[in-house]
């Protein structure tokens, strides 16, 4: 079994946004190691892109704070590996195509393997355009994850069919961002994927409370926090690493208690 | 030249976040359902000659040519539309499209403001909600174009992500297009975005070389040699090339703003020194460093200053069918003043990039060939930032 089916054995998933580089690679380290230590059961690792056209302004800010500190996809690459030797949780990257196309597909699907990397999401290459990136990064045993959105209907069991790994619903329209509530049939989306795929799913865009979180993962098969640690990252800088363990072990408390 | 996937050769497609897919599709939908339908035709052709002022005249610009010595010299007046750029021609048809839709709310990015403009003049004419999203930069240096969209009745929103440009814009816009679909309708201003909007704006902008080709038989008896306008994103380009792709003999040149120049990192010329990448929903080239990180571009003209070209030109450039020429911000300045004391007529900054090229080019031609450039703008909006170059401190509310 892979790390990421593993994450999801038997219990719900909490996952972890964080963007490599904010404020610095040190700390991204620790952070990291934080989040683990917290109960996070896999974790999104965001290379930093100069227009991230899917985010919100907290991930967008964290982005600029990065790329400003000098990190680049090789330097990501370093870290993975640095991380791996220590961390045994699926980490999955979370960046824009571009990022990916501009480095050569197949010279960053390469890197990603070596570093141990166990997927990828890119928000900006949706099923339509999947085959490019996808046919690419099955050769290098990577799981490019699928994201369906309030506005997919039609497109749910479609996309569902060639999921790998797990599966992003994206609980709201707009870009990624804490919100008050989540409005959307999430139980109605779950139900449509269960049809049409074996893989896990799992919910992310604007949670930030336990109780968010738990709502969602058990309409689910686990919750995604993104802006919510960013924002605590912003808040405690180079001392971040702390805050965030705390954060994050009360989420995913919330989200096992399940 | 269109495929299934909105490609033009290995460019374009569809490279937007998933909930953004179902928009798209639908406008596909409705777009290939309109595009041949009569009535709408119909309608369009009447909007475009009763408000907006069509066909926009092909005028000899004799004392331009005599002075030059060389090519004759036709100047397509994009600049005498209504609102004052070609913009309008792309506006009036996505409206009607919407509309058709059944969408109430329009939304547009814009760069010098021409774009932003002509939404919300649309929009005030058909009864519609309207958001501008306007770099903070853009909005200082275009200062006038934001009083006339608000005084059309549009909300005009800064943009200070990035370097707050037009870029920052179209990124902006996308976010809010995602976060309100359902009444809403994303007014691309430019052949770039997701299929079907490179498509969708050029058809609307084809007018342009349609309308240059009768014109030229009727009074050369013949097709130009070259045709030149500038490009950004490239659609008053597009529509000045897009009924000559098939003429060989008719050379299509597009005019890059190499800012400062195209040896320095002050430049927005994206064919000439940037390369393939994926933003903004298309594969075409980019301003980028080695990682892929978008550039931070510059040009004097705000309507030029994105670091993409859209993939049609992108394709066009491959096969060798159009060649896309660096302008700088000084030739393009000096070309705005030559053309202003010659022939009486003030081209928009943009504009006057393709009258740069032009200056160069003619000399160098035989008297009996012919060259068409696209006014894509008049260049009341720049006055004041044109004089500010100059170093004369006017201000655009005196």
């Amino acid at each position: 079994m892979n790390r990421i089916a593993d994450a999801f054995q038997n219990k719900k998933a909490f996952i972890a946004f964080i963007t490599v580089g904010d404020p610095d690679l040190e700390t991204t380290e620790k952070i990291v190691e934080a989040a683990v230590e917290g109960g996070a059961d896999l974790i999104e690792l965001g290379i930093p892109f100069s227009d991230p056209t899917a985010e919100g302004p907290v991930i967008m800010e964290a982005d600029e704070v990065a790329l400003r500190a000098g990190t680049t996809t090789d330097k990501v690459f370093e870290l993975t590996k640095k991380l791996r030797a220590t961390v045994t949780i699926p980490l999955v990257y979370m960046t824009y195509a571009n990022v990916v196309f501009s480095y050569g597909c197949e010279r960053f699907a390469a890197q990603a393997q070596a570093a141990g990397v166990d997927g990828i999401i890119l928000p900006d290459v949706p099923y339509e355009e999947r085959d490019e990136f996808a046919e690419v990064f099955d050769r290098y045993g990577i799981d490019l994850i699928s994201m369906i959105a309030p506005t997919s209907e039609d497109r749910i069991a479609m996309i569902a069919k060639e999921a790998k790994g797990f599966l992003y619903i994206v609980s709201s329209l707009g870009v990624t961002g804490t919100r008050s509530e989540i409005t959307t049939d999430i139980g109605a989306m779950t139900a449509l994927v269960k049809k049409n795929s074996k893989v896990p799913c799992a919910v992310g865009f604007g949670i930030s409370t336990p109780e968010q979180a738990a709502k969602m993962a058990a309409l689910s098969d686990g919750a995604i926090v993104g802006s919510a640690i960013i924002k605590l990252i912003a808040k405690h800088g180079t001392d971040a690493a702390g805050p965030v363990k705390d954060y994050v072990k009360q989420m995913a408390d919330a989200v096992h208690a399940l | 030249m269109t495929n299934q996937n909105g490609r033009f050769g290995i460019h374009g497609g569809q490279y937007i976040p998933e909930t953004l897919m179902n928009a798209v599709i639908e406008l596909e939908a409705a777009y290939n359902k309109y595009k041949d339908d009569p009535e709408f035709n119909a309608e369009l052709q009447t909007l475009f000659n009763e408000y907006a002022g069509r066909p926009s005249r092909l005028y000899y610009a004799e004392k331009m040519t005599k002075d030059l010595g060389g090519a004759k010299i036709y100047l397509k007046r994009e600049d005498l539309n209504h609102t004052g750029a070609h913009k309008i021609n792309n506006c009036l048809g996505q409206a009607l499209l919407a509309k058709k839709m059944g969408k109430t709310r329009l939304i547009a990015e814009t760069g010098a403001g021409q774009h932003g403009v002509a939404t919300a003049t649309v929009a005030a004419l058909m009864g519609m909600e309207c958001v501008v999203f306007m770099g903070k930069v853009d909005t200082e240096r275009q200062a006038l174009n934001v009083y006339k969209m608000r005084l059309l009745g549009a909300e005009v929103v800064p943009v200070t992500d990035g370097t707050g440009t037009l870029k920052d814009a179209v990124s902006q816009a996308m976010r809010e297009w995602t976060s309100r679909i359902e009444d809403t309708h994303y007014c691309l201003g430019s052949v770039m975005g997701p299929h079907p909007f490179p498509t969708i704006v050029r058809d609307f902008q084809a007018v342009i070389s349609k309308e240059i080709k009768e014109q030229m038989l009727e009074k050369e008896g013949r097709l130009p040699d070259a045709v030149i306008a500038c490009v950004g994103g490239g659609s008053n380009a597009i529509g000045s090339f897009y009924h000559f792709i098939d003429d060989p003999e008719v050379q299509l040149i597009g005019c890059e703003a190499a800012g400062r120049g195209v040896d320095t990192f002050e430049t927005a010329a994206t064919i000439n020194t940037g390369s393939l990448g994926i933003f903004h929903g298309m594969k075409s080239y980019f301003c980028q460093n080695e990682y892929g990180q978008i550039a931070p571009v510059y040009s004097i003209s705000a309507g030029l200053d994105y670091p993409g070209i859209g993939p049609e030109h992108a394709y066009l450039h491959d096969i060798g069918r159009a060649q896309y020429v660096p302008v700088t911000d000084d030739e393009a300045v000096n070309a705005f003043e030559y053309m202003s004391k010659m022939e009486g007529i003030i081209p928009a900054i943009e504009s006057s990039h393709a009258v740069a090229y032009a200056l160069k080019l003619a000399p160098t031609m035989r008297k009996d060939q012919t060259i068409v450039i696209t006014i894509s703008g008049r260049g009341d909006k720049d006055c004041a930032a044109i004089a500010r170059y100059r170093g004369e401190n006017i201000r655009d509310d005196e």
